[in-house]
């Protein structure tokens, strides 16, 4: 084993201990805003694997749009809602919360035998990648030629999305009768 | 080769979404039900990234490019949601908004 790889090893093992960490942290803190702060970390730690992975573009979109600008909206309506407020985990009888946790560990183990299965034959990685591999100008060129559909459909979501957040998010001054105030 | 196979990055993913999906499930606050929606989002941004790393073509990476700009307007419509849920002064509990309208 090399220097390298050892350091590689240990890169990777902080960053998935911080990662589940901060999911389960995500999942069992009460308040709000320390899951929305637990979910910045494990953001970030994702963009630690982005970057082993050689997906630099992506890992700075995740860091800069991601963590940067999505949670900073999460926040703001955490901090509007009011964070100290206390829901309490579940509402329903006590099989709800058991079968759910069930459900996802089943989930869980369903996809590990996948992975496992396929660990064995068709899942060698080549060593080498290009060197420009996930630069910008390389997935741009894919983005803006083969998957230029797909761009275009994002577009219109987000201007969707953008309309219904203006609509949901407006104040209406005149009442109508019948319809939602 | 450097670092564990791309098998233990789709185990990480894997995790990260059950974890998600447990989150949606057990909890009733609807701003944590994002969230873990968010976690269950990024755990198939990890494997569609690993899996481009495995195939080599950066296919996988514009993929999940597209999911995070989707989990953006998801963002947008689901805080919308609750913001107007707290302007109507509905409690943030989604075992209360079984419909629409106050």
């Amino acid at each position: 084993m090399s220097v390298g790889n050892i350091i590689v090893w240990i890169v990777w093992i902080a960053a998935a201990a911080a990662c589940i960490g901060s999911a389960l942290a995500v999942v069992a803190l009460r308040n709000a805003l320390y899951s929305a702060l637990a979910l910045i970390g494990n953001l970030i730690s994702l963009a630690v694997f982005y970057l082993l992975l050689s997906a630099e573009f992506v890992a700075a979109a995740q860091v800069l749009i991601y963590a940067g600008a999505v949670m900073v909206m999460f926040l703001f309506v955490i901090a509007y809602v009011g964070w100290d407020k206390d829901i309490a985990w579940t509402g329903g009888p006590r099989w709800q919360t058991l079968g759910s946790v069930v459900a996802a560990a089943a989930l869980l183990c369903e996809l590990v035998v996948v992975i496992v299965l396929g660990a064995a034959n068709d899942l060698k990685r080549t060593d080498h990648v290009s060197a420009n591999f996930g630069s910008a100008s390389s997935v741009g060129r894919v983005f803006m030629s083969n998957h230029l559909l797909a761009f275009e459909v994002i577009s219109i979501v987000l201007l969707v999305a953008a309309i219904g957040g203006v609509i949901l998010g407006a104040q209406k001054q005149r009442r109508r009768s019948g319809g939602l105030r | 080769m450097l670092g564990p196979a791309i098998a233990w990055y789709l185990v990480v993913g894997s995790a990260i979404f059950a974890i998600g999906a447990a989150g949606v499930m057990l909890r009733r606050n609807p701003l944590i039900m994002l969230l873990s929606l968010e976690l269950m989002l990024n755990g198939a941004n990890l494997v569609l990234i690993a899996f481009a790393r495995l195939h080599n073509s950066p296919g996988g990476q514009v993929f999940a490019l597209a999911v995070m700009a989707v989990a953006a307007a998801e963002v947008v419509v689901g805080l919308g949601l609750v913001v107007a849920m707290a302007r109507r002064k509905i409690e943030i509990d989604v075992d209360l908004l079984s419909r629409l309208r106050k």
